[in-house]
This record gives structure tokens, C-alpha cells and sequence, in this order.
């Protein structure tokens, strides 16, 4: 008997390391790792303008208002609850209490205010504070108690307590300035060139359901890592557990080998689109600027285009057709009463008929006998843009239209569709990161200069663009959310009816997660996998290079 | 003409009649999208498959030998006849002819012709045809590709240059151009070919890289080199090893070109 319990607590020491570590590696701990597309130009949430910055500013910064990548709901950060007054000027939060910073500061509505003060301060020239600029003038803040903050904007800004998901709250007193964060992680270590590592904030003020702490990870390594074929190989070997999004090509090349590490959120932000150059002023032939000024013919190449095709063989069906400026991802705003543009090539012929254009032969001409050939410009080296343009040059040759394809590097492209504007017709794509119609309001607007098919209007050159104008300004000035929907279903209406962006594809969001990560839930809003890395955590049995 | 070279000769010829018959014996029209059977694999119908957007992959074959093999070895053709005149007359004259000749050649060695090529295709007009767009590609590799050549060419032509052959020319009142073209040109023949055929499969790969830049063969005209950047996709490559035949092509007929000259042309 004493020979049995001598060997059960010897193989109770042996086993007791392996124990811990599976207990510690199942609920606790851990560290993940993922990979920056490039270098952070900044560690200040309040400069960041691009990927890098934004993946860290994610990661460490605490914000008084969530949104919920999953929901699309707002939820509670480091406010409890917050009103915001019926004009759109007045937003007033109540804050936790006892929550402290990183480095221990205590966190106090004075830490808001200061925040808010340096946003809005015009020296400091924060892309994130560009948003809360509705007018010239200064933000009244006032700061009642520790626990409570009221601030107000000089005009309305619409969807003003969604845009806090973005304000990362920094430290008034702190020595260490920014680097003292009230978010999961905080910035431990930077080697420009290779990695940023993070550690877990013990500060941080979330606990799970049990009540146990969060973030349960200990750190996240991310290697900045520029390279996206290296990236995928490293992810195979094991050596990275997360990529925030993949391309088409490279999703399927993954799921080939291994089906549980692909993943395909559904329908992201992010379109694909074609426009005709409308300014009056560009380079172009009379009977060409014609053609691209005709609402019949800018909704006959519309019909005209295949989208099932383009998703199916371009994205290898990953992408779904789109008709609109919102995506069907985007749940609140998109106007799901808008019909599904058909393709039907001899529709686009009657409507090109009635438009006095006439198929002689096989060659489409307008009423004073020209041949309809025009080119598109799109970015070089982009594969998946110059095969949609390739299959929209089959796919108009049936309605007897020349389709020349031309690429450019981007920075000449940029040039012609800016400046210049010699050019067609151009394909590209919008990066949407944001749910809120008054993110695109440089695009809307004839005055914007994303306006992109006829940039710049000193006032707008058509009906329907001067009602566009009307309905953006009410859209965001509209105090409730539900005013602001209809006059924007309505700007979408008419960008369904004029076509002046002929919306192609919305792109599927697809990212690739080791079967190590547990908790994951991948969200087609960015980012995509991590946006709950606090609970992220590192499965028992399947350890970093498992999956090799 | 040995069997080696009569062999050689045969499978040029063979591939040049199919190029210029491509027309009559393409399966499918090589713009012509099959999308119900994109990356498909040898069939019947498509004896080499389809492309990713489903286009033929031997009508793309045959249509791109065309364009490569007629203007690859012009564009190779146009900078080795630069390189040679400018090469052989500064070896031959020597002096500050030959020191201005070799300054101007590393100065335009060391600047950057990717940018000259990308401000080239920004002025260009957008309506430019695909196959003037592939001309002006081809014309500018052969008026930038002779820079490395020159400096060989001039070596050489040093080394004739005091030889007895050319200083009996000299003392018989031979002229420059004669001296030139009789003397010196025939002695560096060889070294002609040579880079001549280096060039070719160069100014090929040189093509692949300026579509990308939007000043080569735009799509949906097909080129050795447009073919050749799906070798990027290397997983795809390896479940369809058909799709390397552009490169084998490149390969027989670059080898081919080597083995059809009589041996002293090539290593004299």
C-alpha cells in the first residue's frame, strides 16, 4: 500500500507541471501572436491614420464607448452611461469609478476632459478629432464631479457617441503621457522594424463572467511583417496564430489545407466600384462626356455587368454582388428595400436604344455614329481589379462596347482622377471601416473631393446631386438615428437610380485563425478576429507550431 | 549544319509555323471567357486548360508566342545594334570619344529607368490600342536595354584595335567606316550573338514586368510574360504543372537559337 501511494505521488509531480500549464493555457495566459502590415508611425491614439497604429491604439487604448464588432451595438466602456442632448451638441457621460491607468494614475473625469481638450485642439491636427469638427469653435467641457463629464460641441455632430469607439482616453497626470493606457494591453517593448509586444494591463477594468480578471492572455507579439506570402507561410508553420484579413487567392489556398483555419465572415464593408468621368472640364471628347453624363447609359453598363461572375471567378466566391454604397453587412444603415440590380444585357440594349444609342453590326454607336469604346484606368499590380475589368470588357462586347483596359501606378492614377482628371472611366475599391453614414459625407457631397465622378462642385451640376446634398446635410443634422435612416435609405435610392458609382462587389471579410486560439468570433467589421483579444486565450492542447 | 543543329533548326521552324498559323489553329479565341470552367485542366476542348477567368490557355499560348517571338528579339535586335556601334566605334577610337562613350553608359546604368518608364506610361494618352501600347514596351526596352552590352562590345574592340590585321588596313588608307564595318564588326560577331540572345529571354521577363506597370501587353492580349505571372501563384502551379509550358517554351526556343548557329559564331 505504501509502495501505491509512493508511486501515485511520484506520478503526481511528474504530471503536476502539465497539469498547470494546461489549466493556466486553457483559461489564462499565453502569449498570441499576429503580424502589422507595416510600421506604427505613432503610439498617440489620438494621431493614429493608419492599419499599424489603429491594430495598437485597439489593443491598449481604453474608450468610454464600445462598439460591439459583432452586434453593431454600442455598449459601455469606461462610461456606465451616457445622454446625449436632443440638438446633437451635448454628450454627457457618468464614468467608473476607481479605474486606474496602467502605470496606477487614478482615472478621473479630468483625464476625459484633457482627452477631449487635445482632440479637438486644431494645433495638434487629430485625424480622429477631424470627425467631431462640425463647425468652427471651441468644446465646452465641464466636469461636475470625478465621475462625471459633460461635453459640448459648438454644432450638432451626428452619431456623436458612436464616434467615441475611437477616442482612446489618455492620462492627464501620468508621467509616461500616452504610453499609460486603460485598455487590455499596454505597449511593453518596440523594436522598429520587428515586433511590438504588448502585456496585459493588471489594471484593466473588464472581468468575465466568472469574475475573473481580463484580458486572459499574458502578451501579444506583433511582427511587423510587410510581406503577405510570408505572413500566410509563417501561419502554416505555426509561428503566427491570426490573420486579420486575406485576400481571396490566399483564403482558399489556406482552407485547401486546412478548413478549420479559414475563416469567411460573410459580406464585409469594403466595395469594389466603376465610374465615368463627369467633369465638365476634363480632357474628353464632346460625344464621349455625352455618353458618361447619360443616366440611361451609366445604368445600362450597370445591367450589363455579370456581378455573380465577378464574385464567383474574380473572388472565387468570396465576394458578393453589390448595388449600393452600403453594404448589406452594415445592419442598421443599409436600404434593404433597394432592388437587386439584374443582369440582363438586351434590357441594357433597349434602355441604350431609347437613349439614341443603336447596335449596328456588332458594334455599338451613338446617334451622331460614333463607336462606344472607352477606357478604364484601374491601380497596377492589382490582380482581382484587372480581372474584373477583363470580364467587363466580355461581358459589354455582348452589348457591342469596347472596353480598353489600362493600369497605372497609383500614384499617376491618383493624379488623373484628382487633378487632371483625363481619364474615363476608373475601377477601384472603398475601404469602409465605419457604420455611419457621415463617414462618407466626403463622398456624397457635389462639393467633396471624393466626389469622385465630378469632384469639387462650386455648386451641384445636377438635380439629383443637389439632392443628395440636401439629404446628407439633414442626415447629419437629424438629432435621432431614425430621422437620419430615411434621409439616407433616400441618398442610396438615388445612387441606385443615377448610378453614378456602379457598384460591383462587396468583398467578404476573411481572416485565418489557428484552431489554438480560443474565444475567437470573427466579425466582418475590422478588426475582424481580435477585436475581443481580452478573451481571447491559447487552447490547452494545441500549443504555438501545433498545427504544422 | 549537324543533327543537333538541324534538330534545333526543325523545332524553330515548327514553332514559328505555328505562330503565324495561330490564327487558323487556335481552339477558342484567346480573349473568349469560358466561365463555367475557370483553372480548368487538360481536356479535348482546351488541350492546355483554361485560365483563372477561363480563357484558353493554348489559344493565349499560341496568340502570346506571336507577340514574344517577333517583338523579343526585335526590341533584343534594336539594343545590341546600338551597343555594337556605340561599342565598337569607342573601343576603335579610343580617347576621349571612348572616355565621354563609357561615362555616358554608367551614368545611364546608374539611373533609375523605372521611374522614366512610369512617367513615360503617365504621359502617355489612356487610348493608346493594346498593341501600340505593346510596341512603344518593346521600343523603349531596346532603346534603354544596350547600357551592360556597350561596355563588353568596347573591351573587345580595344583589344582589335592594335591588332596587325587593322594596322595593315590602316597603312593600306583604309577609312574609318570601312575599317569598321570589314575589320572590326566581323571579329566581334560572336560577341554580337551573344548578347543578342541573352537579350531575348531578358527583354521577355523585362515585358512581364512592365505589364505589371501597365506599360506592357495589357489585357486581353497574352504575352510570354503575362502568361508567366501566374507562376506566382506557386500552390496552383504545382496542382497544375501544365501551366508551366510558357516557360518550357522559353526555354526550347532561347536553347534552340544557341544550338541552330554554327558553333564559332557562338564561342569564337
Amino acid at each position: 500500500m505504501r509502495r501505491v501511494c509512493m508511486v501515485f505521488a511520484f506520478t503526481l509531480v511528474l504530471c503536476w507541471p502539465a497539469f498547470v500549464r494546461a489549466e493556466s493555457a486553457g483559461q489564462s495566459g499565453g502569449e498570441l501572436h499576429f503580424c502589422l502590415r507595416g510600421e506604427p508611425k505613432t503610439f498617440n491614439p489620438l494621431l493614429v491614420e493608419e492599419d499599424a497604429s489603429e491594430t495598437i491604439r485597439y489593443l491598449t487604448g481604453g474608450v468610454l464607448i464600445r462598439l460591439n464588432r459583432q452586434t453593431q451595438a454600442l455598449e459601455p466602456g469606461l462610461a456606465i452611461s451616457w445622454k446625449v442632448s436632443d440638438d446633437g451638441r451635448k454628450i454627457s457621460f457618468r464614468l467608473r469609478s476607481g479605474l486606474h491607468f496602467s502605470d496606477g494614475t487614478p482615472f478621473t473625469s479630468e483625464d476625459v476632459a484633457y482627452t477631449i481638450k487635445a482632440l479637438m485642439d486644431p494645433q495638434l491636427h487629430s485625424p480622429t478629432g477631424d470627425s467631431f469638427r462640425s463647425s468652427d469653435g471651441q468644446v465646452a467641457i465641464q466636469t461636475p464631479s470625478s465621475d462625471t463629464i459633460v461635453a459640448t460641441f459648438p454644432a450638432p455632430v451626428a452619431g456623436l457617441e458612436r464616434l467615441f469607439d475611437q477616442v482612446a482616453i489618455l492620462s492627464a497626470h501620468s508621467p509616461k503621457k500616452e504610453m499609460a493606457v486603460l485598455g487590455p494591453f499596454y505597449v511593453a517593448d518596440y523594436a522598429p522594424g520587428s515586433y511590438v509586444l504588448l502585456r496585459r494591463n493588471v489594471n484593466y477594468w473588464k472581468k468575465d463572467k466568472e469574475g475573473k480578471p481580463l484580458p486572459y492572455l499574458d502578451s501579444i507579439r506583433l511582427d511587423i511583417q510587410r510581406n503577405r506570402d510570408i505572413e500566410l507561410l509563417r501561419f502554416r508553420r505555426g509561428e503566427i496564430h491570426l490573420i486579420n484579413t486575406l485576400d481571396a487567392e490566399y483564403f482558399d489556398r489556406l482552407q485547401k489545407e486546412s478548413p478549420a483555419a479559414a475563416h469567411d465572415a460573410g459580406p464585409g464593408l469594403d466595395s469594389e466600384q466603376l465610374w465615368f468621368n463627369q467633369v465638365p472640364a476634363a480632357p474628353l471628347s464632346e460625344n464621349k462626356k455625352t455618353w458618361f453624363h447619360s443616366t440611361e447609359f451609366r445604368k445600362a453598363i450597370s445591367m450589363a455587368i455579370n456581378r455573380s461572375d465577378l464574385s464567383r471567378i474574380v473572388f472565387s466566391g468570396h465576394a458578393q454582388p453589390a448595388f449600393g454604397p452600403v453594404s448589406p453587412a452594415n445592419h442598421f444603415w443599409f436600404n434593404s428595400s433597394l432592388p437587386a440590380q439584374k443582369y440582363d444585357s438586351a434590357e441594357a440594349l433597349r434602355l441604350l436604344a431609347r437613349a439614341g444609342f443603336r447596335l449596328v453590326g456588332e458594334t455599338l454607336r451613338d446617334a451622331s455614329g460614333n463607336r462606344v469604346e472607352f477606357t478604364v484606368i484601374t491601380n497596377s499590380g492589382n490582380k482581382s481589379r484587372e480581372q474584373m475589368v477583363t470580364m467587363i470588357q466580355q461581358d459589354l462586347s455582348q452589348i457591342g462596347i469596347k472596353v480598353n483596359l489600362v493600369t497605372l501606378d497609383f500614384p499617376s492614377l491618383i493624379e488623373r482622377i484628382t487633378r487632371t482628371y483625363d481619364y474615363e472611366a476608373c475601377l477601384l475599391g472603398l475601404v469602409n471601416t465605419d457604420l455611419d453614414p457621415n463617414s462618407q459625407m466626403n463622398v456624397w457631397l457635389s462639393s467633396a473631393e471624393n466626389h469622385q465622378w465630378n469632384p469639387k462642385q462650386s455648386k451641384p451640376a445636377t438635380a439629383w446631386e443637389a439632392e443628395l446634398d440636401r439629404l446628407m446635410q439633414a442626415q447629419s443634422s437629424a438629432s435621432t438615428d431614425k430621422k437620419r435612416k430615411l434621409d439616407w435609405d433616400k441618398v442610396q435610392q438615388i445612387v441606385a437610380d443615377q448610378q453614378p458609382f456602379i457598384y460591383l462587389v462587396n468583398k467578404d471579410a476573411m481572416s485565418a485563425i489557428s484552431p489554438a486560439v480560443v474565444g475567437s468570433s470573427p466579425s466582418v467589421l475590422d478588426p475582424h478576429v481580435f477585436w475581443n483579444a481580452e478573451v481571447l486565450r491559447l487552447g490547452p492542447e494545441l500549443a504555438l507550431g501545433a498545427q504544422k | 549544319m549537324n543533327a543537333l543543329q538541324k534538330v534545333a533548326a526543325s523545332v524553330l521552324l515548327v514553332i514559328f509555323v505555328l505562330m503565324v498559323l495561330a490564327t487558323f489553329l487556335l481552339p477558342a479565341p484567346f480573349a473568349r471567357q469560358f466561365r463555367d470552367i475557370p483553372n480548368a485542366g487538360p481536356s479535348k476542348a482546351h488541350p492546355l486548360g483554361t485560365d483563372a477567368l477561363g480563357r484558353d490557355s493554348l489559344s493565349r499560348l499560341l496568340y502570346g508566342t506571336r507577340v514574344s517571338l517577333l517583338l523579343a528579339p526585335a526590341a533584343a535586335l534594336l539594343s545590341t545594334l546600338i551597343a555594337a556601334l556605340l561599342g565598337s566605334v569607342a573601343g576603335l577610337l579610343g580617347g576621349w570619344f571612348e572616355r565621354i562613350v563609357l561615362a555616358a553608359t554608367d551614368l545611364s546604368l546608374a539611373l533609375p529607368w523605372l521611374f522614366l518608364l512610369l512617367v513615360v506610361r503617365a504621359m502617355l494618352p489612356l487610348d493608346v490600342p493594346p498593341l501600340v501600347s505593346v510596341l512603344i514596351a518593346f521600343l523603349m526596352m531596346g532603346l534603354l536595354g544596350w547600357q551592360a552590352s556597350v561596355r563588353v562590345i568596347c573591351a573587345a574592340a580595344r583589344g582589335v584595335r592594335d591588332s596587325d590585321f587593322l594596322l595593315l588596313a590602316r597603312s593600306t588608307g583604309c577609312a574609318p567606316v570601312r575599317l569598321l564595318w570589314r575589320h572590326v564588326a566581323p571579329n566581334l560577331r560572336p560577341l554580337f550573338y551573344a548578347k543578342f540572345f541573352i537579350s531575348i529571354p531578358l527583354f521577355i521577363l523585362t515585358e512581364a514586368n512592365l505589364s505589371i506597370l501597365g506599360l506592357g501587353v495589357m489585357e486581353p492580349m497574352p504575352s510570354w510574360g503575362t502568361l508567366m505571372r501566374g507562376f506566382e501563384d506557386f500552390s496552383a502551379l504545382s496542382a497544375n504543372p501544365w501551366r508551366l509550358v510558357p516557360l518550357v517554351l522559353l526555354v526550347i526556343v532561347v536553347t534552340c537559337f544557341q544550338l541552330v548557329l554554327p558553333p564559332q559564331e557562338v564561342t569564337q
